[in-house]
């Protein structure tokens, strides 16, 4: 039996349902010792701005229960620096790449950087970061607001005809409604979910473990709570949904899908086990296989109540 | 770099919370550089959730790696549990090392190493590698500092000594060598010093190399130093470990970010810029 693992996200046809989650595998190229990269259904992009950014001081990182707080800001090259520097690399390698972008001032930059991306042949979708905790020049997030999240959404997809994937936020009261918005605004799918808000502190000193006090935590300590969300997403719209949040193995891949997600994303695990992706996807094979299942969609928001 | 599943030849305290281990990782062992790294998953499970950093401190018989580590967190002591005969998951050699015969002041005769505490590990290997090289320039010297709390966490003298390294040593509470801290002897050696100096190598508490880099701008000597940061990934995909350093050596206000774990660990120590 050669079971169908392919799935599409809009105008996507993935190999495979597993993706890798946007800042946690670079470009991809710090991958290459480790997997064969054209293996992945579609390698998403460390979120890039219009202009270069320096990011936040360090310290960046810190470890916590089962997971970890990150305040990276943003570092990247900038639209033009990406196209120059990183695209290269990622357009021999023959897997979707979908480009994540943020702005830093309102919609205009969400535009102007979707326009850019529109006329560029090898790039696939455009993954709109509405929900880093990381920047926040205003007191909340656009995927914090159904309406603001609306109005980005609408004006991208104004300007582009390529797939469009909009990242939502875990720290909001009722995300189906935000994820709702994106939908009606023209959305091709949801990924969900970024970072929790949190933090830690260093009791010996009495100081923030990072630097910029708050930032948002990854790794399988959210595992429960995406899981929970993806479910409740799931039920309220009918463009696909990609699932990440602590997945580790293909165990918590499984999870995902059942929930309803049509694909998911690796993130913090490629930190722990760079080769987590290709192991996540022949452990998805062989366990479609074990259970006679043809076809991977089905899996898809198979969860029995 | 490799990812691999290393055995583990030995695993013994050497004094005090400070171990010794030794890991069967051929394909590491043979393309390693002083100052690189390798990134360990000290347990099989979530707790600790990342790697640990550790310099690799010396090659052990052409196929093994040997790294020297204090216990002092939840880590570290993990890894000082790991047993003979288990396997460790293994990536590396990670970053980039010391430069040898190559950038400023190669042509010097006299090579400074300077050791704080635990920065002691890579500076073996690197001993070891200056020794070789000795054959090239038989008359280069290779002078090196220790410094440690006492005299009972002073550490590698004797394998300093065996690869014909000149030691001197310095206590914070006198009870060996010179007393205080390393960098003020380093200060004194310069002063002492008649040969043409190559360069200061040095690896410690981050304090330390602050002031190295500041005693190697006054007496106008290259110093390469290999810093530390908190890493989540150690292959440069996070962007999470970085340091600041200056664009252009001439103008210190334009500043970047280097990822230590990938531009670094060893730095040119007029580059950082410590704030
Ligand atoms: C490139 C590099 C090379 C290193 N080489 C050696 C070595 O040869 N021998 C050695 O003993 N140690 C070395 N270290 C430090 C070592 O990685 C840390 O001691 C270790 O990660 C602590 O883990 P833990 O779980 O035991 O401590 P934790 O419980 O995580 O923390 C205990 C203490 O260690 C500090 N710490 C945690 N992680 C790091 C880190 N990545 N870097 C610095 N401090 C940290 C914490 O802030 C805390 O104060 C190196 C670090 C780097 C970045
Ligand atoms: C170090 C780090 C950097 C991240 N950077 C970005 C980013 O640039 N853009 C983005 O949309 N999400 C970013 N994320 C969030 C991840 O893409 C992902 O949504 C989140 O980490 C949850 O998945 P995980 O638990 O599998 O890591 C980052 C996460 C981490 C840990
Ligand atoms: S630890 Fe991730 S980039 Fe250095």
């Amino acid at each position: 039996m050669n079971p169908n693992l392919k799935v599409n996200i809009g105008k996507l046809n993935l190999k495979n349902p597993v993706l890798v989650a946007s800042g946690t595998f670079g470009y991809a190229e710090e991958f290459k010792d480790f997997i064969d990269l054209k293996k992945l259904g579609a390698i998403v992009t460390k979120t890039i701005t219009l202009n270069p950014r320096k990011g936040n001081p360090p310290p960046r990182t810190c470890e916590t229960p089962a997971g970890m707080l990150n305040s990276i800001g943003l570092e990247n090259p900038g639209i033009e620096g990406f196209l120059k520097e990183k695209l290269p690399f990622l357009k021999k390698l023959g897997v979707p790449i979908i480009v994540s972008i943020a702005s830093e001032g309102g919609q205009e930059e969400f535009i102007t950087l979707a326009k850019r991306l529109d006329k560029i042949k090898e790039i696939s979708a455009i993954e709109l970061n509405i929900s880093c905790p990381n920047i926040k020049e205003s007191a909340r997030l656009i995927s914090q607001d159904a309406k603001t999240t609306y109005k980005v959404v609408k004006a991208a997809r104004s300007v582009t005809r390529k797939t469009l994937i909009t990242k939502l936020s875990p720290n909001v009261t009722d995300i189906a409604e935000i994820a709702l918005a994106a939908e009606r605004a023209g959305s091709d799918a949801v990924s969900l979910v970024n970072t929790l808000a949190g933090m830690s502190i260093n009791v010996k000193t009495g100081k923030p473990k990072i630097a910029a006090i708050a930032g948002g935590l990854s790794g399988p300590a959210i595992r429960p709570v995406a899981v929970r969300m993806v479910w409740e997403v799931y039920q309220k719209i009918k463009i696909p949904v990609i699932g990440m949040g602590g997945i580790i193995d293909t165990e918590s891949a499984l999870e995902f899908l059942i929930a309803g997600a049509s694909a998911v994303s690796i993130g913090t695990a490629n930190f722990i086990n760079p080769r987590s992706t290709a192991e996540i996807i022949s452990g998805l094979r062989d366990y479609i296989i074990q259970n006679k299942i043809s076809d991977i969609n089905e899996l898809v928001g198979s969860l029995r109540v | 770099m490799f990812q691999v599943n290393a055995r583990l030849l030995y695993n013994k305290r050497i004094k005090k919370n400070c171990h010794e281990m030794a890991l069967s990782a051929p394909q590491i062992a043979k393309s390693a550089l002083p100052g690189q790294f390798i990134n360990i998953k000290v347990t099989d499970g979530l707790e600790p959730l990342l790697r640990r950093p550790f310099s690799i401190h010396q090659i052990y018989r052409q196929d093994g790696i040997k790294i020297l580590y204090e216990a002092i967190g939840k880590g570290s002591k993990a890894l000082a549990r790991r047993k003979s005969g288990e396997s460790l998951d293994v990536i590396g050699p990670l970053g980039n090392g010391f430069k040898l015969g190559r950038g400023p002041g190669a042509g010097g005769r006299r090579h400074v190493l300077v050791a704080g505490g635990m920065g002691t590990a890579p500076l073996v290997f690197l001993a070891e590698r200056l020794a070789e090289a000795k054959n090239q320039k038989p008359k280069t010297k290779t002078l090196v500092l220790l410094g440690a709390r006492t005299k009972d966490d002073i550490l590698c003298e004797k394998e300093f000594k065996e690869l014909g390294c000149e030691v001197r040593i310095a206590t914070d509470d006198g009870s060996r060598g010179f007393k205080g801290y390393v960098s003020e002897l380093l200060k004194d050696e310069l002063n002492a010093i008649r040969y043409p100096l190559s360069a200061i190598y040095a690896c410690g508490p981050t304090p330390m190399l602050k002031e190295i880099s500041r005693i190697s701008q006054e007496y106008d000597i290259p110093a390469q130093i290999s810093l530390e940061a908190h890493m989540a990934c150690g292959i440069g995909a996070c962007m999470g470990c970085v340091i600041k350093t200056a664009r252009n050596a001439l103008r210190a206000t334009e500043y970047e970010y280097k990822r230590v774990c990938k531009e670094g660990p060893v730095f040119e120590a007029s580059r950082v810029i410590w704030d």
